[in-house]
């Protein structure tokens, strides 16, 4: 295992090389007001982040990870285009695998840029692969853009298409709900009852979820109850597409395939052809890289676009040794108003001295 | 040298244990006042019998510092992460029933499922521009309870007691509690939401895995456990 200086040097050292590409270097402190990642990832990060408190500020969060302070420091006073570099220790609880550090360094790299999103993309994966030039790991690749491109395209009722892109990171449940809305699962006795007006109740009206609110969800249960269900011919093609998977050129001709009966995600699916050629351009050999339309799914959610990760050959009890996305939705959530396309990543230092410790 | 027997200090729970051992030959009281947590064994040599809060139970199993203990697999469940790695399960003692579940109130007609309460806590967030509020002292059991079913757009308000309380006094629109026989529930116009069945919890004997047994502790470990199970 690497000592915390070695740790620390090499950050330093991989966090020089992105102020050298002409990233401003941030340091966000280590404590963050929870409220804003409460907000943002909701109980969830109660089970990943660690929570602390005191009476004049509230609960606080030590930071799980920084591209969030970094995106509202920039989203608050950035100038544009912007590139940002740092180095420092995240916590993340642990507690169902105590093999997993709940305290590491990460170094990471942000871009905020309008012009040429798949060369900004290529350009943290480029820089990112180079300094893990030498080590025995495999990158793979996404881009949740395209999912969310063919949920938008289903034949189907906007309210369904809400729903589901709501849950597109939670893979069990976006399941569930493709199936209940492709008329797939029975319809419970006391729903139908309830859509067929013959459930009444004397039960008091309590709570803040007030009476309108629950007529409302009703109106929209008969709505949706009227509602065709999802061909399952447009089923099996968003089945095909989240287990499409293979190098970029094979992967990009299925998608290809995909757009003939899915004309909607063209324009995803050239983002992704974009990205393979600047890619490319940047000595990246795209004919053996990975591309899995699933990747990246079950992670935090905001990437929403191109995603990637890079493992450790022949060690799957290791963490990604580098990771990172495309995020442009969370500058609108934290910009208040504002937006920005943006795209960035993070590697370990820690576990990349472990591995040329084991090579 | 000798084994640390952890029992619930008071109520039915304490009582209950006690008539449970008791039943097997192995008498446990309370020794001195009313209100000094003392306690006596009979039946048995080389066993002390330590009277501690039932939530204590299993930090104390946990840390080793009781060899045995009592308490509710709720208890346990919630307390330790891992916990299989730390306690292990010696025998269901057939009392101390009690359901974690969820509940919303009785009024929404909508809501029956963890399905409904996913859909209505997205509807409410934007409606009332925050999460959906379950009140609960079982944080991280139902945490992860409903982040394995995909329920999004809540959050979790602690709520130590008279957890029922919180919907009619709007400082949550849920709750996830214990219940046994839902009396309480009812009377608050509540109704348990069918597919939220959290954790079947009931009182249970637990071995730690943690507690070092020295020479003649061994014996007397193997000597009452014969006698129990």
């Amino acid at each position: 295992m690497p000592t915390r200086s070695q740790t620390l040097a090499r950050a330093t050292a991989l966090r020089a090389m992105f102020e050298a590409q002409g990233a401003a270097l941030v340091e966000p402190p280590i404590l963050q007001p929870a409220d804003t990642l409460l907000d943002l990832y909701g109980e969830d990060i109660r089970g990943r982040a660690y929570v602390t408190s005191d009476a004049l500020r509230g609960e606080q969060m030590l930071r799980p990870d920084f591209t969030v302070p970094v995106v509202q420091m920039h989203m608050a006073h950035g100038a544009e285009p912007a590139r940002y570099t740092y180095a420092g220790e995240v916590f993340r609880r642990q507690e169902d695998n105590a093999s997993r550090a709940n305290e590491f360094v990460q170094v990471g790299y942000e871009v905020f840029d309008r012009e040429g999103p798949a060369a900004a993309d290529a350009e943290v994966f480029a820089l990112i692969a180079e300094a893990l030039r030498g080590l025995p790991v495999t990158p793979v690749t996404g881009d949740i853009g395209v999912l969310m491109a063919a949920v938008a395209a289903l034949k189907t009722t906007q309210a369904r298409k809400n729903a589901l892109m709501r849950h597109i990171w939670r893979p069990k449940r976006f399941r569930q709900l493709l199936d209940r809305f492709a008329g797939r699962t029975t319809v419970p006795a006391a729903r139908a009852a309830l859509l067929a007006g013959k459930v009444e109740t004397d039960a008091p009206s309590i709570g803040k979820r007030s009476e309108t609110e629950i007529q409302q969800r009703i109106a929209v249960l008969r709505a949706d109850a009227k509602a065709p269900p999802i061909s399952a011919q447009e089923v099996d093609l968003i089945g095909v597409l989240l287990d499409l998977k293979g190098t970029m050129p094979v992967a990009l001709e299925q998608l290809h395939d995909l757009c003939v009966d899915m004309p909607q995600i063209a324009q995803a699916v050239e983002r992704v052809a974009a990205r393979e050629a600047a890619l490319a351009a940047r000595d990246i050999d795209v004919q053996t890289l990975q591309f899995q339309a699933s990747f990246g799914r079950a992670s935090m959610e905001y990437y929403d676009g191109f995603v990637f990760g890079f493992r450790a050959n022949g060690r799957p009890d290791l963490p990604a040794i580098a990771s990172g996305g495309r995020y442009d939705a969370l500058t609108r959530q934290l910009g208040q108003g504002g937006e920005i396309p943006a795209v960035g990543g993070v590697m370990r230092p820690d576990l990349m001295l472990e591995l040329e410790g084991a090579t | 040298m000798t084994l640390k027997l952890g029992v619930p200090s008071k109520g039915r729970l304490m009582d209950k244990t006690f008539e449970w051992f008791g039943a097997r030959g192995i008498t446990l009281e309370r020794t001195g006042s009313e209100r000094e947590y003392a306690g006596r064994v009979d039946g048995i040599d080389g066993v002390n019998l330590i009277l501690l809060s039932a939530g204590e139970i299993p930090r104390e199993l946990a840390a080793g510092r009781i060899h045995l203990g009592v308490t509710g697999t709720d208890l346990v469940q919630e307390k330790l992460a891992l916990w299989e790695q730390l306690v292990e399960p010696v025998e269901a003692l057939g009392f101390g029933h009690a359901d974690l579940i969820i509940a919303v109130p009785h009024c929404w007609v909508d809501v029956d499922t963890l399905d409904d309460l996913d859909a209505a806590a997205a509807a409410f967030r934007a409606t009332h521009g925050h999460r959906m509020r379950i009140a609960t002292k079982y944080h991280r059991l139902v945490r992860e309870f409903l982040q394995a079913s995909g329920v999004a757009d809540y959050a979790l308000v602690d709520s130590q007691g008279a957890t029922e309380g919180t919907v009619a006094n709007e400082t949550a629109e849920a709750i996830a509690d214990i219940t046994s026989s839902g009396e309480t529930l009812r009377a608050n116009h509540l109704k348990v939401l069918g597919d939220a069945l959290v954790l079947q919890s009931q009182a249970t004997l637990w071995r730690s895995r943690t507690a070092e047994l020295e020479d003649g502790d061994v014996q007397v470990m193997e000597a009452l456990l014969a006698r129990l199970v």
